[in-house]
């Protein structure tokens, strides 16, 4: 009986939290996407189910006549999709170096990388901003994608490597007896075998350009070339109040599409990171 | 006999080493005609190349420009910087090239057959060919990784900032000036420590209340008795998977004093007074970590989700017999499992909050601004260092303060990845 008692007790306090952190979850989330709905410019007078709802903050957005969002978009998904391919194929490229040759410089090469993915990129914003302006990138998307992808190779590499030196060495030396050269070793025994981790890091390198903000913001000048997050925000440090359903509209459309599919890819990231993380 | 025969020997060798000096001659004399000439090439092209940088590249770096009119300081310096890495490169080049003619040199005293050109060619890409691999992302992090980190160290040693600013001004060399102002002018002492503290604060804070949320729920959610587990934990990663500067942007409009929701609708409700969110430093600094827990937990729970699916039930079943409570198994068996698996990430979550810039800067610009200091309230340090460097001009001051947070970033991470186990791995290194 007591033991019943005490197990009831303790569902019911689980249920209690767990619903308390779903309203919180939630609540935000259904207030951006009811502000989208409002009628009106700003929020005053609105609720989170708008009375007379009405989708045209939405169409505002697609028109390209009323809003640079859609060149934002694309210019997002341009920049991340070339930023991963790139980035791929060097991390991969380094990874397999210092996961199957011993050579001079290969362990110093790792401590560096090691340090290297601790401070982030943006620290040294200042020497980003002047090599821009330097090699004339400043305000391009070339900039920034080679900004992002070299960026990436310290971390992901370590992540990688991590994962190669899980490959038995065995199956390079058999294929090397029967005569295949370092390349081909390299694309037709070791990519096909590091799948997983290769979706890892291409995932990884999609969302970073993704979501930052500040190289982004250092780099890019003119509105047509900014990429969403810089856009937003823009959008909102503009007049915040007086764009807000607007800006809501913009937050919801960017927020489906990449939510689904990061749910669908989840477990790729858990699995990720914790590989990296445990193994090295 | 025998030491006139050791002495001549090691002549060819010393030969080879001598007419190394310039480059290729020694390989000619070792008749590897071809390698020789590629040596040669490669060096005088190099010169060639980059003539006008050899020369005036060093003279910009020590003296940062002499004219207003003709010498752009900034430039010079990021010139003086690529000089010295192209000089490092033909330095390797050169050293290669007299150890090379050595080597082969020796080969030759010791009557050994030297290498042919197809063997030269195969030595050259068994060797070469991790190094052909890892050039391109080498070079590209050369230029975008380490050529910043070298730029910002020189800089934090300069006087660049709103008044010695090229074109109009020059930039000179002022040595550790700015370490000194930065710990002697009562402004800037005062904002770097109070910036400092509240770094500190935040990254403990904010990082240690995600954790905790992410354990405690995963923990709750791995309850046999749980229904619609699935359906819940979507619902938890959500944080997660919506883009965190868009989740950060509509925090900023909840939290907004004006119309913000939390302030009209929450707050109102209850009939309590609208909150200064946004302009009193300590209800901005409450919120920002309620909104990095509400941000970063999911991770967390996922992660630990994971590691608590793969805890055998033996182990609960015999806490169980020995008659231990719920919250000793928690205590002796889920949480050291849970941190043993997990440590690695924990170390990079605090290091990823104390740079986390997003949060700091989309939700209130660093604001609100505080009197007696040059920082907002809720800036960290590398906010800090964007207003400084993107709104202010303190170029110099910035970079100094940058170094100032990469020796705290890296001296703690490496004394804590000292410790975990992979580090020590020797494989791993």
């Amino acid at each position: 009986m007591n033991q019943k008692k005490q197990k009831a007790i303790r569902l019911l306090l689980s249920y209690i939290v767990i619903l308390l952190m779903i309203i919180i979850i939630l609540y935000p989330i259904f207030w951006i996407v009811g502000s989208s709905f409002n009628p009106g410019n700003s929020l005053s007078g609105s609720s989170i189910i708008p009375e007379n709802a009405t989708i045209k903050h939405y169409q505002e957005l697609f028109n390209p006549k009323e809003s640079d969002y859609l060149l934002w978009y694309w210019n997002t998904l341009k920049i991340c999709i070339i930023t991963m391919v790139l980035s791929v194929l060097l991390v991969s490229l380094t990874a397999y170096s210092f996961s199957r040759y011993r050579f001079i410089g290969r362990k110093n090469g790792l401590m560096t990388f090691l340090i290297l993915q601790m401070i982030p990129n943006f620290a040294a914003l200042i020497a980003i901003f002047v090599l821009a302006s330097l090699t004339k990138l400043l305000d391009t998307h070339l900039g920034l994608i080679l900004l992002y992808s070299g960026g990436a190779i310290p971390m992901n590499t370590y992540l990688m490597k991590g994962y190669l030196d899980t490959i038995p060495r065995d199956l390079d030396e058999s294929a090397r007896m029967d005569g295949a050269g370092h390349l081909r070793i390299f694309f037709q025994i070791i990519m096909p075998l590091s799948k997983p981790i290769i979706a890892v890091v291409a995932l990884f390198t999609f969302i970073v350009p993704f979501a930052d903000f500040i190289l982004a913001r250092i780099l890019l000048r003119s509105e047509e070339k900014f990429t969403l997050a810089v856009g937003l925000y823009q959008m909102v440090a503009k007049q915040f109040g007086n764009e807000f359903t607007l800006f809501a509209a913009g937050a919801v459309l960017i927020a489906v599409p990449i939510s689904i599919l990061f749910l669908l890819l989840q477990r790729y990231f858990v699995t990720g990171l914790t590989a990296g993380g445990i193994k090295g | 006999m025998k030491p006139l025969a050791s002495v001549k020997k090691r002549k060819k060798s010393t030969t080879a080493l001598v007419l190394s000096i310039i480059p290729g001659l020694g390989q000619l004399y070792n008749r590897q005609a071809v390698k020789g000439l590629l040596l040669f090439t490669l060096v005088i092209a190099f010169f060639i190349v980059f003539q006008d940088l050899l020369r005036y590249g060093f003279w910009g770096l020590f003296t940062l420009g002499t004219d207003v009119q003709y010498d752009h300081s900034i430039f010079l310096l990021a010139e003086g910087i690529l000089t010295v890495m192209i000089t490092l490169l033909l330095i390797g080049i050169y050293a290669w090239n007299l150890y090379d003619a050595y080597k082969v040199g020796v080969k030759r005293d010791n009557q050994k057959k030297v290498n042919g050109l197809r063997e030269q060619y195969h030595n050259l890409i068994d060797i070469g060919f991790p190094y052909l691999m890892m050039s391109p992302g080498f070079l590209l992090m050369l230029f975008v990784v380490m050529f910043p980190i070298l730029f910002v160290i020189l800089l934090a040693f300069t006087n660049y900032d709103l008044y010695h600013s090229p074109p109009a001004n020059l930039v000179e060399w002022v040595g550790v000036q700015n370490f000194i102002d930065i710990f002697n002018i009562p402004i800037w002492r005062d904002t770097l420590f109070s910036v400092l503290a509240w770094t500190v604060v935040w990254t403990l804070a904010a990082t240690t209340f995600q954790t905790a949320l992410g354990i405690i729920l995963a923990v709750i959610m791995n309850q046999q008795e749980i229904r619609f587990k699935k359906i819940i934990r979507t619902i938890f990663i959500l944080p997660w998977a919506v883009p965190a500067f868009v989740s950060i942007l509509v925090f900023a409009g909840m939290f907004n004093e004006s119309f913000g929701a939390i302030n009209r609708d929450i707050l109102g409700f209850f009939g309590i007074a609208g909150v200064p969110w946004m302009t009193d430093a300590m209800f901005t600094r409450v919120a920002l970590i309620f909104i990095q827990t509400w941000l970063g937990f999911p991770f967390i729970f996922a992660m630990t989700t994971g590691v608590l699916q793969s805890i055998p039930n033996e182990l609960y079943e015999a806490a169980e017999v020995d008659g231990a409570s719920i919250f000793q198994k928690f205590k002796s068996i889920t949480l050291p499992l849970i941190l043993f698996a997990t440590a690695p990430i924990l170390i990079t979550q605090y290091t990823f909050n104390f740079n986390n810039f997003n949060v700091i800067f989309l939700f209130n610009g660093g604001g609100p601004a505080m009197t007696g200091q040059s920082a907002g309230g809720t800036d960290i340090l590398i906010s800090w260092i964007y207003s400084l460097t993107m709104n202010s001009a303190q170029y110099g001051k910035a970079a100094a303060i940058t170094m100032i947070l990469s020796f705290i970033v890296i001296s703690i991470a490496l004394w804590q990845f000292r410790r975990t186990k992979s580090f020590q791995e020797e494989d791993m290194m």
